[in-house]
């Protein structure tokens, strides 16, 4: 008897709390949907009025679902809309961006893995120290850079090219890159080189040999975080380049600013499209590492 | 035999020049990189500090004037607009987005479906610029063609959403779109913080009869408040940055109301031709970075010693 009302008791209980389970969970999942659809808005956005007609967005606004189809905006914004003057779209600054983002990329990577090789695996008096000097970039505000790149670019004849670009930013991403591949290296075992270095292999053929070989993880990490940082860097672009020579965030500035009758908002969002997607692209498809290297860079 | 002798030393010499050279290989393999890094760090932060004490104007000059070009800045309406923005917005910015981002970790972390495709949905913005997240989101807060024009076109004919065109509240439509792009980031390393807690701690707090919220309040997030720390510092280090969003965005307008320090910067150096307090106002953004990260660091350089103190 006792035991029959203690069993009803749980049970009341218990559905109770499967009730409040359920409602635990739509909580959680209609929270979770509205910001979903927040975050999802200006991307849904860009990617809906770069294929509607511009008379139909100016009718229903920019938010709206899509009643008209058109290719239109795309081939006009890579290769025909006018700014400042010139009609060439943004296929250009598209390419300077690629020309520029790709070799400083690969450039400051290798540099990185090498600095952080020797500050890892080759320590010598001061390297510590060193060590510190070169990661202070990390924090430097690209303000305090300006005029001393002003000037060298200006006295290397490099000002106004996306050579001049490369330059400015393996530099500044050495600090980055060094960072992330020393604490990387650190965590190889020092018996792995010892043992190479009894075996007769030296600097060089233990850094290609072995270092290089157990690196794909970081360099993946490194790679992705120097691409979609230098992609995406605008301020060293509009400063040093003008006109044909800019990247292609200067470029877009350039359009959304300038103040024209109507707003061409097909056309707009074909080029806003074509800026973002490269690194939207590795973002998707090398999300994990993306990821991996936000909380290394931050946290480190 | 002293002939053997010679050549045995000769052997020796070589090997020991070879062992020599050896030994300076790694120091020449990191000296590109590392002159280059520390010019960069040292060498351009003093360049600019001495441009910051020059006569300099349109083109940098080098006749020394001491901190005139400081008092300058100072005195200018538009840099205490500049720098009070930036201290409002970085306030709004930072708390919003760790409670933003924390709110979303936590959902998240409550065993929900398809937890990739939310994380993957929460992070995209930082993947993309702020050029483009700033004119993407200036679209959406422009009256003719955005969010007013949708709610009004949804029969509320008297609906006004103008943030973006008034001086007073411009700076909001900053702050909302800087926590859309940046609280994915928080949630991404405090849901790792979450994923790290020690299992045995909440079942312990769980068999003496705590509720999750209570086990969220007194165990998880206090063992997760150095994460809280550190996104806090990358977010203030992100604001004092802050150009292109507010470029894209609002381009300092309406009027002057949005001008940040980096603006700022950028206007003085290339578009008024007073180089000497550009430089004076970037220094002033390096002062403002060092008050943030150098209490930070020696924190983080205090703690570590205090754990290894423990073992």
């Amino acid at each position: 008897m006792v035991d029959a009302t203690f069993d009803l008791a749980l049970d009341s209980q218990a559905r109770g709390a499967s009730l409040r389970f359920a409602l635990g969970r739509v909580a959680i999942y209609t929270f979770l949907g509205l910001f979903a659809l927040i975050y999802l808005l200006p991307l849904f956005v860009v990617v809906a009025n770069s294929f509607r007609e511009l008379p139909e967005i100016t009718r229903n606004g920019l938010i709206a679902f899509p009643q008209s189809f058109s290719l239109k905006g795309w081939p006009q914004a890579w290769a025909h809309y006018c700014v400042a003057g010139t009609c060439e779209g943004i296929k250009r600054n598209f390419f300077n961006s690629l020309y520029m983002t790709i070799p400083a990329t690969i450039a400051s990577t290798l540099v990185g893995a090498l600095n952080g090789y020797v500050l890892s695996k080759w320590r010598f008096p001061g390297s510590e120290t060193l060590f510190i000097c070169m990661v202070l970039g990390v924090f430097m505000p690209g303000q305090v850079a300006l005029l001393p790149w002003a000037y060298i670019l200006g006295a290397l004849h490099l000002s106004n090219s996306v050579y001049g670009l490369i330059l400015v930013h393996v530099i500044q991403g050495l600090s980055f890159t060094t960072l992330f591949c020393r604490n990387y290296y650190v965590n190889i075992p020092d018996d792995l080189i010892k043992a190479a270095r009894i075996d007769g292999a030296g600097f060089w053929r233990i850094f290609f040999k072995i270092i290089l070989p157990l690196s794909p993880p970081i360099l993946i990490v490194t790679v992705i975080w120097q691409f979609t940082g230098i992609w995406n860097e605008f301020l060293f672009g509009v400063v040093f380049t003008g006109g044909t020579q800019q990247p292609i965030t200067a470029a877009l500035v350039a359009l959304a600013t300038s103040q024209m009758n109507a707003h061409p908002y097909d056309v707009a969002s074909a080029a806003v499209m074509i800026g973002a997607i490269p690194p939207l692209l590795i973002y998707l498809f090398g999300g994990k590492y993306f990821v991996r290297g936000l909380t290394q860079g931050a946290i480190k | 035999m002293s002939n053997a002798l010679s050549a045995n030393q000769a052997i020796r010499t070589r090997a020991g020049l070879r062992e020599k050279l050896g030994a300076w290989t790694p120091r020449l393999a990191i000296a590109p990189g590392a002159i280059a890094s520390v010019i960069y760090v040292f060498g351009f932060t003093l360049w600019t500090l001495y441009i910051s004490m020059s006569n300099s104007t349109m083109l940098p000059t080098y006749g020394f004037i001491g901190l005139k070009p400081y008092f300058d800045l100072w005195s200018n309406a538009r840099w205490k607009i500049a720098y009070g923005n930036l201290f409002y917005f970085s306030a709004f910015y930072v708390v919003l987005s760790l409670a933003v981002g924390l709110a979303l970790a936590i959902a998240i972390d409550q065993r929900v479906r398809g937890e990739a495709i939310w994380r993957t949905i929460f992070l995209y913005p930082l993947a993309v610029s702020f050029v483009v997240t700033g004119v993407v989101w200036s679209w959406l807060y422009s009256p003719d063609a955005g969010i007013e024009f949708l709610v009004r076109s949804l029969g509320w004919h008297d609906f006004t959403f103008r943030l973006i065109t008034n001086r007073y509240t411009a700076i909001y439509a900053i702050i909302a779109t800087g926590v859309w792009q940046s609280s994915g980031f928080a949630m991404a390393l405090f849901l790792a913080g979450l994923r790290s807690v020690d299992p045995d701690l909440i079942k312990a707090a769980q068999i003496d009869g705590a509720g999750p919220a209570r086990i969220y309040r007194k165990v998880i997030l206090p063992s997760i408040a150095p994460i809280f720390i550190a996104v806090a510092v990358v977010l203030l280090q992100f604001a004092i940055k802050t150009f292109d969003l507010v470029v894209a965005l609002t381009q300092g307008g309406p009027g002057i109301s949005t001008t940040f320090p980096a603006n700022y910067v950028y206007d003085l150096m290339f578009q008024r031709g007073q180089i000497a307090i550009g430089a004076a106002a970037s220094i002033m953004m390096l002062l403002a970075l060092a008050v943030v990260l150098v209490p930070y660091a020696l924190w983080t350089v205090w703690r570590s010693r205090r754990e290894a103190a423990r073992g």
